[in-house]
């Protein structure tokens, strides 16, 4: 009788349920997975060696190019590096903004990862759904930034510009009628924080229907429960954050561990799983997005009866208002010094992490002194989920690897950075 | 839930059901999808798309080529050159935006001291060769000259915050 020999197979890069650019090599028993290797590198864009030859304000809009789907998060915690370096904190309202966005932008992702992981395990709805969703999402952001993805928002010592009090207006074409367009413009009357928190008073029904969808469906139980489990102990021996570490029942998220902005102001719960396996990774994010629309809904409260400055008065960080720049002598050369040389930081290092929506996002940062950094590190939270992906997808068979793969919630801009 | 009923749910499909209560529900609802060339999603006044160079009320370019937007580019996108023109004053003598490059940031806006180099509303442009996304002076005047009311609404919109 012939040897018989295990088969390799090449799962991506051009595979739809890769994710991007994840190459995986699986050794096959059958269509038992035997060994699962991971190669990265197909989006190397060596974003900390660029850092480190730039001033420190320029490598902001890199930042929201790392996980392309968080971005707002991303710089948060590259300013907040610069900020603890610095020893300058954001005035009250631009903290209170950067959380309300961060978690906007952790509903974007999640949505996106609902989304995607449920059309790999053969779901199209939800798919179509939260893309619905995540064009408010992305009209919010183009408000405040300009841009609908990559933000490039927050800024040491603040945020670029206040929230604008006018929403933009759908107008009318051959398609829709001035009454159509009446009943789309509806929730744009009023400010940026009407039209959020118009938002997030619909948004639970939104989540709402994604579960009827999910929660109980027997395919995607079937698919998704018992996939992937990883214990409590080897979660944390994978050193695992977020979501994964909450999925197998481990209480921790940075935003209530370790605070930082106005977190330790915000009434809200971790959810935690307790089987570790795919199902519960997916209940924890769902139950993220409603904890998320709490919190941004204390933080729409707050922004409306306290109005103020959200960059700090410094321009030796902070570029002056154009008005004064325009006649006044002084401001003209901070407005030159800022943007031709920046800032210099002082000697040391910094590390910040933040509660990205994939887990640990973290900066460190070392200073010699310069107006760039030494050396600029990026803690990516995908990049140990990824590590464990042979120990996840061991044993399983190859249609439970797009499950594990989509469960990981991995974007491969922050993974091969 | 008893283990009679969670066996006839499970019988007769129920929660899937359900599921496709949803689906129909929506079927029949009113759709949100935007035809797009013909209907366009609403832009805000902060939108950084296609750029522009702008020209003064009485046709004198406003760029003084003080090269704030070359050096602040982080994706090192503007070239600028300079001379002195015949009547004394600084101006430049070739302004290209490698677009194949640009990362839309809008450092070269906000970095602008004359708000000469604006980013415009239009992302609706195309090249059919590598070369049509070398904007050079001569095409970014031209885009500013076409689009100046839109460019300058959009800036008194947003004149506030800035």
């Amino acid at each position: 009788m012939a040897e018989i020999r295990n088969y390799t197979l090449n799962f991506g890069p051009q595979h739809p349920a890769a994710h991007g650019v994840l190459r995986l090599v699986l050794e096959m028993d059958g269509e038992v997975i035997q060994r699962a290797d991971p190669h990265v590198g197909l989006l190397h864009r060596a974003t900390e060696k660029l850092a480190e030859y730039k001033p420190y304000n320029q490598s902001i809009p890199y930042m929201d190019r790392l996980d392309y789907v968080s971005m707002m998060c991303n710089e948060h915690g590259y300013v907040l590096a610069l900020e603890r370096l610095l020893g300058i904190e954001a005035p009250l309202r631009a903290q209170y903004i950067r959380v309300m966005f961060d978690e906007i932008t952790r509903i974007l992702n999640h949505l996106m990862w609902l989304g995607t992981h449920a059309l790999d395990v053969g779901a199209m709805t939800v798919f179509l759904y939260c893309f619905r969703e995540r064009e408010d999402l992305m009209d919010m952001y183009e408000a405040v930034s300009g841009a609908r993805m990559h933000a490039a928002y927050y800024r040491p010592g603040g945020l670029y510009r206040d929230l604008p009090e006018q929403m933009p207006q759908y107008a009318t074409n051959k398609y829709k009628s001035a009454k159509d367009v009446k009943r789309q413009n509806e929730n744009r009357q009023g400010s940026l924080l009407d039209f959020i928190e118009n938002f997030i008073s619909r948004f639970p029904g939104y989540v709402d229907e994604y579960e009827t969808l999910l929660t109980d469906n027997r395919i995607w139980k079937q698919r998704t429960v018992g996939i992937g489990v990883v214990s409590p102990e080897r979660a944390m021996q994978l050193s695992f954050t977020g979501p994964m570490l909450r999925g197998s029942g481990i209480e921790w998220d940075l935003r209530k561990k370790q605070p930082y902005e106005v977190y330790e102001r915000m009434d809200f719960d971790i959810p935690v799983g307790t089987n570790g396996d795919c199902y519960d990774r997916y209940l924890v994010r769902v139950e993220e997005m409603r904890q998320s629309t709490r919190i941004i809904k204390q933080c729409v409260d707050w922004l409306r009866q306290n109005p103020g400055s959200v960059m700090l008065d410094d321009h030796k960080l902070a570029p002056p208002k154009r008005e004064t720049m325009k006649h006044d002598m002084e401001s003209l050369i901070h407005h030159f010094k800022l943007f031709t040389e920046g800032y210099n930081l002082p000697v040391g290092e910094a590390y910040a992490a933040i509660e990205h929506p994939k887990g640990e996002f973290g900066i460190y940062l070392v200073s010699d002194g310069a107006n760039k950094p030494y050396r600029l590190k990026i803690r990516a939270p995908g990049f140990p989920h990824l590590a464990a992906m042979d120990e996840m997808a061991k044993g399983h068979m190859l249609a439970d690897v797009v499950a594990i793969i989509g469960t990981m919630d991995i974007v491969f801009g922050e993974i091969d950075r | 839930m008893s283990n009679f009923s969670r066996r006839f749910k499970s019988l007769f499909l129920s929660e899937l059901r359900t599921g496709l209560g949803v689906t129909l529900r929506h079927f029949f609802k009113r759709k949100v999808t935007q035809r797009y060339p013909e209907e366009k999603t609403p832009l805000s006044p902060r939108f950084r798309g296609l750029h522009a160079l702008r020209r003064y009320p009485n046709g004198e370019e406003r760029c003084i080529a003080c090269k704030l937007c070359e050096v602040v580019c982080p994706a090192l996108a503007i070239t600028i050159e300079s001379e002195q023109r015949a009547d004394g004053s600084r101006r430049t003598t070739r302004y290209d935006i490698d677009l194949t490059k640009c990362i839309f940031c809008g450092y070269c806006e906000e970095s602008c001291p004359v708000d000469s180099i604006v980013e415009t509303h239009i992302f609706e442009y195309h090249g059919e060769q590598r070369g049509d996304l070398l904007m050079t002076k001569e095409k970014l005047l031209a885009i500013g000259d076409k689009y100046e009311a839109e460019i300058a609404l959009a800036r008194q919109e947003d004149a506030n915050y800035r």
